[in-house]
């Protein structure tokens, strides 16, 4: 299939469509609604599920229960949607059953904007909800690698029965950009075993997140992480730019990491050996990457949309082995490569260590930048 | 003296085959075990038994699917109108009901009992009313009476601090999407029976795809109104039934003329 202009909403929700959804529940949220309108027509189209719902905790419960009948089945939204979604999420967690979500990033906190951000990286991969969980969270950082990554997860999050977050931007949402469709899949005919069809008896089929023994609760606590072990061995995900020979490496996802690898490419003209690493899978974090790039390099430059959420993570997996630095806007702002050009030549230049964290010596830099 | 032999003897009363034949954690008293029965003899008397799926919902009714031998899921507080209409939804030719207390119901899912409603969503609800949030203890629900006691209203239910319960019937009742909506009660015989036909009717509107059904079912709850069974009974009947009356508050013609 051709490559076509399709604008970043518009292009994940056919990517989910042809990945053979069955069922689509959604509420209007910018900037995220393209991808609920997209729906609205595509599903009952070609005769599959579509609802709005009253809120997104009605979208995420009707998620939940089409799941529950062994449904291929997603729900879109943005941050403030996501933070209501949380209370589901941890629901579908314990009953292990597999649901797809796509969190259109924007600022925050509160009501905040619709601007493109990266704060909800604590609230996702961190798993907002209640409980110990972990989702399978992807960042992808262009249209195509959103289609690439929706198309995907679904098949992913049946292998592990998990939840599977696409956690993109408002950029990536609303811009358009030449991308290619993968095949259409048939719908599946028949339905898991673990789902409740309607049967009686020794065919009886219970599906829920309560275990009022706390022992039954472990066990079900156990059963999990022992098979998040098993998603952080297999499923890690990430790319490499420019990182052979790199004395510092970048370390940015989704729309940062993509204007980093500019800067990157900037820095590279001038003879600067600058490299960028870019997670793909958040959740699993690519903590031995991680570990191997701070072994290879003198200094790591965090780049995000936010105040440092993926910070913390990387100063643990790097485990002292380089210095830190960090650079983020927030509140709904992406940073031009230029700015990120800056943080490259300011440590190219002063080689700088220090003990006080990257986020207090970021903070201290950005208010000439803020004021 | 002659004997009696039961070969010779016609059964009419059985446990229903839609009910585990178990004890229950509910207490003495309490009229969840009425209200699970009708539903089993008519989910039994309709043949429906390998066609319906249950949504559970959080109070003491939370491990309902322990004691209804099919397929169940259990639902987040409130939710159980949005997670049967994904259920629903994608398994159309399925019987899906909410079973669904006071407190679950009204308090923190009115919007999405509102919503399913609205919509004409084409499942069926149970609706417990028993004026408590009876797993926690006995606190305030919105359905609480006037002056009642409750354990966070425990000088009787200030309506000029905390407001005037709801009508669950009345309130769904003006909504298109719904089409059939009666409230009846649990606290004689006589009611019980009259609350059988409901519930059959209830399911008949799902089968007919004629959109959202209720049964509102006024219920004890003998330990925490603090009064033993018999007790809770006559005081449903004065005090629940004056507040919430009895009665049909929407019947979709079809159903009107259904004999069952």
């Amino acid at each position: 299939m051709a490559r076509e202009l399709w604008k970043g909403n518009d292009a994940f929700a056919e990517a989910a469509v042809r990945a053979g959804l069955q069922a689509y529940f959604g509420y209007p949220i910018t900037p995220q609604t393209e991808a609920l309108e997209y729906m609205s027509s595509r599903m009952p189209e070609l005769g599959r599920v579509f609802l709005q719902a009253e809120s997104e905790l009605g979208a995420i419960n009707m998620v939940y229960g089409a799941a529950c009948a062994g449904a291929r089945v997603m729900t879109s939204t943005s941050s403030p949607g996501t933070s209501l979604m949380m209370e589901g999420l941890s629901y579908i967690a314990a009953t292990e059953i597999p649901i797809v979500l796509v969190d259109v990033v924007r600022g925050g906190p509160g009501l905040g904007n619709i601007a493109p951000s990266q704060g909800d990286y604590n609230q996702i991969v961190h798993g907002g909800g209640h409980g110990d969980y972990h989702p399978i969270v992807l960042a992808p950082a262009s249209v195509q690698e959103s289609v690439d990554i929706v198309y995907g997860m679904f098949d992913l999050v049946e292998k592990y029965n998990a939840i599977g977050i696409v956690m993109t931007d408002g950029s990536i949402g609303q811009m358009m950009e030449p991308a290619e469709m993968p095949p259409m899949l048939e719908t599946r005919m028949d339905f898991p075993d673990w789902a409740v069809t309607g049967g009686s008896g020794e065919d009886k089929t219970v599906l829920t997140s309560i275990y009022l023994q706390p022992e039954d609760m472990e066990k079900t606590n156990y059963r999990l992480m022992r098979r998040w072990q098993e998603i952080e061995r297999n499923e890690v995900r990430f790319k490499e730019y420019f990182m052979d020979d790199a004395e510092i490496a970048i370390i940015g996802y989704g729309s940062a990491g993509r204007v980093a690898l500019s800067a990157v490419r900037a820095a590279r003209a001038e003879g600067k050996k600058v490299g960028l690493l870019r997670p793909v899978s958040l959740s699993p974090f690519p903590k031995a990457v991680i570990y191997d790039v701070a072994k290879q390099v003198d200094h790591i430059l965090v780049v995000e949309m936010n105040s440092g959420m993926m910070l913390n993570d990387v100063i643990l997996a790097t485990r002292e082995q380089a210095n830190i630095e960090f650079y983020g806007r927030m509140g709904g702002i992406m940073p031009f490569p230029d700015e990120i050009y800056r943080e490259i030549d300011r440590i190219y230049k002063n080689n700088p260590s220090s003990d006080v964290h990257p986020r207090d010596l970021w903070l201290d830099r950005m208010e000439s930048i803020v004021a | 003296m002659a004997t009696l032999d039961i070969k010779d003897m016609e059964v009419v009363y059985e446990h229903p085959v839609s009910l585990v034949d178990d004890n229950t954690h509910y207490c003495p008293g309490c009229t969840h075990g009425v209200a699970h029965r009708l539903v089993a003899e008519v989910i039994d008397e309709m043949g429906i038994i390998d066609k319906t799926i249950g949504v559970a919902s959080v109070g003491c009714s939370v491990f309902a699917y322990n004691y209804f031998d099919f397929d169940f899921v259990e639902a987040p507080h409130g939710r159980a109108p949005a997670m049967a209409t994904g259920v629903k939804r994608v398994r159309p030719d399925r019987f899906v009901f909410t079973y669904q207390g006071d407190g679950d119901m009204l308090s923190i899912g009115a919007g999405e009992i509102v919503a399913a409603a609205g919509r004409g969503e084409k499942i069926t609800v149970i609706f417990l009313n028993n004026a408590n949030f009876g797993m926690t203890g006995g606190q305030m629900a919105p359905t609480t009476l006037p002056g009642m006691k409750t354990t966070s209203s425990p000088h009787g239910r200030d309506v000029e601090q905390a407001g005037f319960p709801i009508r669950a019937c009345e309130l769904l009742a003006t909504e298109e999407g719904a089409s059939y909506i009666v409230r009846r009660s649990l606290h004689d015989a006589k009611n019980i029976r009259k609350a059988k036909k409901a519930i059959r009717l209830a399911f008949e509107t799902q089968a007919r795809g004629l959109g959202f059904s209720m049964v509102e079912l006024l219920s004890t709850c003998p330990t925490n109104w603090h009064m033993t069974p018999i007790e809770s009974s006559i005081w449903l009947e004065k005090n629940m039934v004056a507040y919430y009356p009895l009665g049909d508050y929407k019947v979709h013609q079809t159903i009107q003329d259904l004999k069952v």
